[in-house]
């Protein structure tokens, strides 16, 4: 076997390693999600079903509720104003103009969470750069109270989701076969229909993929909602920080971060099926 | 102007627009990075670096950055280490559980990193280990490792398989045709790969947050704590040297080793 299979236990090892460790700790997850809770203690008692039951209820309903809302909205803005930028991106003629575009939409990735958040507190705060600048326009006499809404909120995670939807809608515009566009014009048919009737939906596919990514990104964002939302925005991720941190409620965390990964896989999966069924008819035709 | 040239005057303005907004907030922070007052002004009323000296003599800071380097340094070299033996084997063979490992490894980029920093919290409480450096490393590594497999995966994919066949049949062993001619190739890619996974973990908050202690959290988790006290632009200077930083590594990533091949960006 390892004549045939050179460096095949070498290599395979470290892997397994790091998965095991990665399945363990999704493991206490999933193991904390079951046991009773111990008021003042952060030991766990016996099992029970008691977590799950008390996710019925209208307030947890409406987090989730919330979260979802959000997510989609995110999703929706975020390809709304990706895909200009995207097919600006792809069609560019100057190979200078190509490289600024990935670099203006690509670098924003990297800053990470904390600073993009830090900078949208900067603009939108009641001092912030947004209401300074209408008040100095005298648009405005009271600034306007963006921070700690629901809106200040979807427009600091659409500008995070963009980079990655750009980067998903780019690959999708770059593989559109130019010549059923061309051929279409050739037909008589105006810009404006080549794009809507062949290249909009030869990109379905990239479409779907990139709401359903950004859609599940979102669903876990943590540090926008919680200081952009300020305690007024509560996604899941702020009640599972809520109930580990501050009423250390262990199992009740860990059942909500349990329904959160569900519902990130959930939508995955939903995608996978979509984008599928989507592929197989634009293949038939 | 005909109307060619109107729509595609609309067109390229829209664009602009949307990367001002896109990149806005980051020159807004650079701008108040400089600027001599506490209260945010626009425009800046001068420039000052008072608020860089600050941020570099906050202890708090000073002690979060050492954190980070010895976080982002270990977890970036061990994601690269195992991701890429991951991704030559991947590449290679086919094995009964490769589905099941594969689904596993590549589940951090699905997983809330909430859902995973509590995870490793956990993880680390049941082996005595919470808020140490192991959990810590041990979870950037996690993270960061799908970026690093999928950059070395595709450099991988590209070298022509006859290289290989080629050297074989002139004699050499399997370690020298992974040592001399694979490795060689795929250098790029593992360096690419580095270099996502180190600017990934530096700036990674979320898990960090759950797994990082007050003696052990990284810049990150010390800027979240900063912010939710005081309410001046210490925190505008060090995101100004953390955009810098990381603007230039992706720079020399994407320089050196191509970073759109490396994310698989194709606008071709």
């Amino acid at each position: 076997m390892t004549h045939r299979r050179p460096f095949f236990i070498t290599f395979l090892a470290p892997a397994v390693v790091t998965a095991v460790i990665l399945a363990a700790a999704l493991f206490e997850v999933l193991q904390y999600s079951v046991r009773e809770f111990v008021p003042g203690s952060l030991n766990v008692g016996g099992f029970t079903l008691e977590n799950f039951t008390r996710i019925n209820r209208p307030i947890y309903w409406w987090v989730l509720l919330d979260t979802f809302y959000i997510s989609l909205l995110t999703a929706l803005f975020s390809l709304l104003l990706s895909y200009p930028v995207a097919f600006a991106l792809v069609r560019a003629r100057r190979d200078w103009v190509r490289s600024l575009l990935v670099s203006l939409s690509i670098t924003p990735l990297f800053t990470g969470e904390i600073v993009r958040t830090f900078s949208w507190m900067l603009m939108l705060g009641s001092d912030g750069f947004i209401n300074s600048m209408l008040r100095k326009l005298s648009l405005i006499e009271m600034p306007l109270q963006i921070m700690y809404t629901r809106l200040g909120v979807v427009v600091a995670l659409v500008q995070f989701s963009m980079p990655v939807m750009i980067i998903l809608l780019a690959t999708a515009i770059s593989h559109v076969d130019r010549d059923c566009e061309k051929a279409a014009a050739n037909l008589g048919a105006s810009p404006g229909a080549v794009f809507w009737r062949i290249t909009l939906p030869l990109t379905l596919p990239g479409i779907l993929s990139g709401i359903v990514v950004v859609f599940a990104w979102t669903m876990s964002a943590f540090s926008t909602p919680q200081l952009i939302g300020g305690g007024k925005v509560l996604m899941i991720s702020n009640l599972v920080y809520l109930q580990g941190f501050s009423v250390l409620n262990l199992p009740f965390a860990a059942t909500l971060s349990l329904i959160a990964l569900i519902a990130a896989l959930g939508s995955l999966v939903l995608m996978k099926s979509l984008t599928g069924r989507l592929e197989k008819r634009l293949a038939v035709r | 102007m005909t109307f060619a040239s109107l729509r595609s005057f609309g067109f390229w303005s829209l664009v602009v627009a949307i990367l001002t907004y896109m990149t806005l907030p980051t020159l807004v922070v650079l701008m108040t990075s400089v600027n001599p007052t506490e209260i945010l002004a626009f425009p800046p009323e001068g420039v000052s670096f008072a608020w860089y000296e600050k941020a570099l003599t906050y202890p708090d800071f000073r002690r979060a950055f050492t954190n980070g380097l010895i976080v982002t340094s270990l977890a970036s070299t061990l994601a690269v280490v195992v991701g890429s033996a991951f991704a030559w084997l991947i590449h290679r063979y086919e094995f009964r559980g490769r589905g099941v490992l594969e689904a596993v490894l590549w589940s951090p980029l699905i997983i809330p990193h909430f859902t995973l920093g509590f995870g490793f919290l956990l993880l680390g409480g049941a082996f005595k280990l919470q808020q140490g450096y192991v959990m810590i490393v041990l979870a950037h590594m996690v993270l960061v490792m799908p970026f690093v497999t999928r950059a070395v995966y595709v450099s991988l994919a590209t070298i022509d398989p006859n290289l290989a066949r080629a050297a074989a049949n002139l004699g050499a062993s399997p370690f020298h045709v992974l040592t001399r001619i694979e490795l060689p190739l795929v250098l790029p890619g593992m360096a690419g790969g580095w270099l996502i996974a180190a600017v990934l973990s530096l700036t990674e908050f979320t898990a960090s947050l759950y797994v990082t202690g007050s003696r052990t959290q990284t810049l990150p988790v010390a800027m979240y704590n900063y912010i939710r006290e005081y309410a001046d632009p210490t925190v505008s200077a060090v995101s100004a040297m953390l955009i810098i930083t990381t603007t230039l590594i992706m720079f020399i990533a994407d320089r050196a080793f191509g970073l759109r091949r490396v994310l698989a960006i194709d606008t071709h």
